[in-house]
């Protein structure tokens, strides 16, 4: 697994442990009839578990497993990879500290970063029938 | 496949069609009027959706594709690993009952029930963090 894919899927753990942490503050506190200032963290919840966890997850193991036989040029460095895993977890970060416009303008240049990267990786390996 | 991710996956499509389902339900209440308690579901569905489906789909996987974190035990602790799959499901129908029921007539026993709920997917999903950790590692 190249190094950039160990730092995305890592990161996409914590943000993991992090978002699950918060939802059950914010479920327990349901539980406990504490609804009033439960609202406030559904911003940084959502964001965690679904930018931090899940398309972080993807871009990592996509990173990992695409194709990368025969590839030459700027696909083949992973300099994109870090370039995207250093955007996307300061948009994250932003966004969790309530700078939402800043966050995710660094998360769209963290997707440009890893469309660029991947993108003459997503063909047929010569490996596959399909 | 090992056992436990076929486990993870068909219960997985499982939650995606009880999320749709619900889905289904609660889109109707737009044309004919729903019971109080299935109309405040709208939080437990999301959550079949992302936690019952998604993200559980994803940790099946993962247990199954994700390097070897040893030859002689390639997955990692089995024991955390199936606690991490019951806790997770375990959780998920604590809130998918007790969600609505405390939005609808809040009591000790539904709030007991999201309060279990709430350390069960917790422990799920950390636990699910910590045991995966070893196996992301470089070349």
């Amino acid at each position: 697994m190249p190094r950039a894919s160990v730092w995305l899927i890592r990161s996409a753990l914590v943000c993991l442990a992090l978002g699950f942490t918060l939802g059950a503050l914010m479920l327990g506190g349901k539980g406990l009839g504490w609804t009033a200032e439960l609202p406030r963290a559904i911003p940084a919840h959502v964001e965690l578990v679904v930018t931090g966890w899940m398309i972080q997850l993807a871009m990592g193991v996509a990173l990992w497993i695409l194709p990368r036989f025969g590839v030459r040029g700027p696909a083949r460095r992973e300099a994109w990879g870090w370039l995207a895993w250093g955007l996307l977890n300061s948009g994250i970060a932003m966004v969790v500290l309530g700078q939402a416009f800043a966050g995710r303008l660094c998360e769209l240049a963290a997707i440009l970063a890893f469309a660029g990267g991947v993108w003459s990786r997503v063909r047929a390996s010569g490996l596959s029938a399909m | 496949m090992p056992p436990l991710s076929r486990w993870y996956v068909k219960t997985a499509l499982i939650y995606l069609v009880l999320a749709l389902l619900l889905g289904v339900l609660l889109a109707g209440g737009a044309l004919a009027r729903l019971p109080p308690v299935l109309a405040l579901a709208g939080p437990a569905q999301i959550h079949l959706f992302v936690v019952g489906w998604l993200t559980q789909l994803i940790f099946g996987i993962a247990y199954w594709m994700f390097p070897k974190a040893s030859a002689e035990h390639p997955r990692g602790n089995d024991l955390t690993a199936i606690l991490t799959y019951v806790l997770l499901n375990a959780g998920l129908l604590a809130r998918a009952v007790g969600e609505p029921w405390q939005a609808f007539h809040p009591g000790v026993l539904p709030g007991a029930l999201l309060l279990a709920s709430a350390a069960m997917q917790w422990a799920a999903g950390v636990g699910f963090a910590a045991a995966t950790w070893p196996r992301v590692r470089g070349r």
